[in-house]
């Protein structure tokens, strides 16, 4: 039996030398982007994996959202007669930004323990998997505005143009949960039930959040508290762009993009300082 | 032929392992509370220094436990010594054990791009390799089916496919070569000798003995994270097998 296939000259001569101090945070950076296919080639597996088998995929990923808030709405409407205008696409818009974040923060980690064998074998920048992640949910927070504008346009809030800056803030939005999501994985490194009790930090921090009620609804001094929590601020500044169709005040995107790049970086420097040691936790 | 292709310096591998193995944060803490964390080392290498010249074919051998397992990983570069230095020059390739990487909802095709992009492809060198590869695995008419619907036997195929489709400098081979049916044993056989004659050197931990001493030039034997001997195969497999024989 013989191969007739050529088989090309290699490319990579590199040499590496573990005596070679790299800074590694850098380093990361620069082989992520080296492996961006990969990263494309990820997203692309877990968003196919996830609709490819049934016809409901897609209609799963909108019905959820649209079932908490169906159900936010009566609550809310009926029982605590809190008259917010457009409450459903209130509610929804909040909804969607938060499962981003929480589905993505999460998934950070289950990507990386779903990698955990290969990680074993090959070379493959770690950050790889929690950044496509990240990918995978914001294909799926696009899908699920589909339902957002349906919502509005059946209630009778109009579309604002205003909408078209809304992918800044879900990249905003982005590089925060990509930052909590590499702390995550960090801990993750140490303590394996580290999934469970973030979902138990989740429900709480998403109670903090204005998602289902309305700021204002909040004493005065509890609001100013609330001020510290820079979900309030990427939440706000994403529904003042689909929701209420007005632009984000300076203030607003100022300390959105200072919590989404401070989050990503110290989640960046803590993660990769602590990614060789991945190998030593089988 | 006289290139060293892997350098280990003086390299020590210790993981730090609880005394009791605590998994979760709650156990942590409970122990915590309790002062009852200890830690204990485990070296899984022990001042090893050992090269591995450019074209040969390395056996490492030992028990289970040796550190044969860490040896390669710190050569696939996954794992860093704690200390000691350790080179490796090239292109590293593993063959990865079966299925992993794949995915079992995507088509051949998909997962070739998947499998690729992992191994440190970009999708324009996949493209390029990619017929090269649907013909090495002989899945020409099943590329576009799931995974799923794949025999063990062809995501073997598949698998070695990839991993091999570009000549490595190094190629690490973890157990034996047992990839499918007998006729495409061979032709895996034939591809890896054809990288050792192009200049490749190979890496194998083998539990087998007899093929240690078939395909090996050089080998080592590691015993508790130290080399007990280094040298020609052939004499390392009789020196490992008269120690076994003395044991039993």
């Amino acid at each position: 039996m013989t191969i007739t296939t050529k088989l090309p000259i290699v490319e990579d001569r590199s040499i590496r030398d573990s005596a070679k101090r790299v800074f590694l945070p850098v380093r990361e950076v620069q082989e992520a982007w080296r492996y961006r296919d990969l990263i494309l080639f990820l997203v692309r597996r877990d968003v196919t994996a996830r609709y490819k088998r049934s016809l409901l995929g897609i209609a799963w990923t909108m019905l959820n959202p649209l079932g908490m808030m169906i159900v936010l709405s009566i609550v809310f409407s009926q029982v605590f007669r809190i008259n917010t205008e457009g409450y459903p696409a209130y509610v929804l818009s909040g909804l969607i930004a938060w499962a981003f974040f929480a589905q993505t923060s999460s998934n950070a980690i289950n990507v990386l323990v779903w990698g955990g064998n290969l990680l074993q074998q090959i070379y493959i920048p770690r950050s790889t998997f929690a950044i496509s992640a990240i990918g995978t949910g914001l294909v799926n927070l696009v899908l699920s505005l589909v339902p957002l504008f349906a919502v509005m346009l059946v209630i009778g809030i109009s579309l604002h143009p205003t909408i078209l800056l809304a992918p800044l803030a879900m990249i905003l939005l982005g590089m925060f949960s990509l930052g909590v999501g590499l702390m995550i994985s960090t801990i993750g490194i140490y303590f394996a039930d580290i999934v469970e009790m973030y979902a138990i930090l989740l429900t709480a921090w998403m109670y903090l959040t204005p998602i289902i009620y309305p700021l204002d609804i909040l004493p005065a001094n509890v609001q100013a508290w609330l001020r510290f929590n820079p979900m309030l601020h990427l939440v706000e500044l994403f529904r003042s762009l689909v929701f209420y169709g007005k632009l984000p005040t300076l203030e607003n995107w100022l300390i959105s993009i200072g919590f989404a790049l401070a989050t990503l970086l110290i989640g960046w420097l803590v993660f990769t300082g602590k990614s060789d040691e991945f190998a030593y936790r089988t | 032929m006289d290139k060293a292709v892997v350098v280990l310096e003086d390299v020590t591998v210790s993981y730090r392992l609880q005394r009791e193995q605590y998994h979760t944060f709650k156990e942590f803490a409970i122990r915590s509370l309790q002062g009852r964390v200890r830690y204990e080392n485990l070296l899984a290498l022990d001042s090893v220094s050992l090269k591995v010249y450019k074209g040969d074919v390395f056996g490492l051998i030992g028990a289970n436990g040796a550190g044969k397992t860490t040896l390669l990983r710190l050569v696939a570069w996954v794992m860093q010594p704690t200390s000691g230095r350790v080179i490796v020059c090239g292109r590293v390739a593993p063959l990865l054990a079966m299925g992993a990487g794949f995915h079992p909802e995507l088509t051949g095709r998909e997962n070739i791009f998947l499998n690729g992009a992992l191994l440190g492809f970009n999708r324009r060198q996949i493209e390029k390799l990619f017929d090269q590869i649907v013909d090495f695995a002989e899945l020409r008419d099943f590329i576009d089916a799931p995974l799923r619907t794949y025999s063990s036997g062809m995501m073997a195929r598949l698998g070695f496919a990839v991993a091999t489709a570009e000549m490595p400098d190094i190629l690490i081979v973890d157990e034996v070569l047992s990839v499918g049916d007998i006729a495409f044993q061979e032709k895996s056989a034939e591809r890896i000798r054809q990288f050792r004659e192009q200049g490749a050197t190979i890496l194998m931990v083998s539990h087998s003995m007899e093929s240690v001493q078939k395909m090996c030039n050089r080998a080592v034997w590691l015993d508790h994270g130290r080399i007990a001997k280094n040298g020609k195969a052939q004499e390392v497999v009789q020196s490992f097998k008269d120690y076994m024989g003395i044991q039993n």
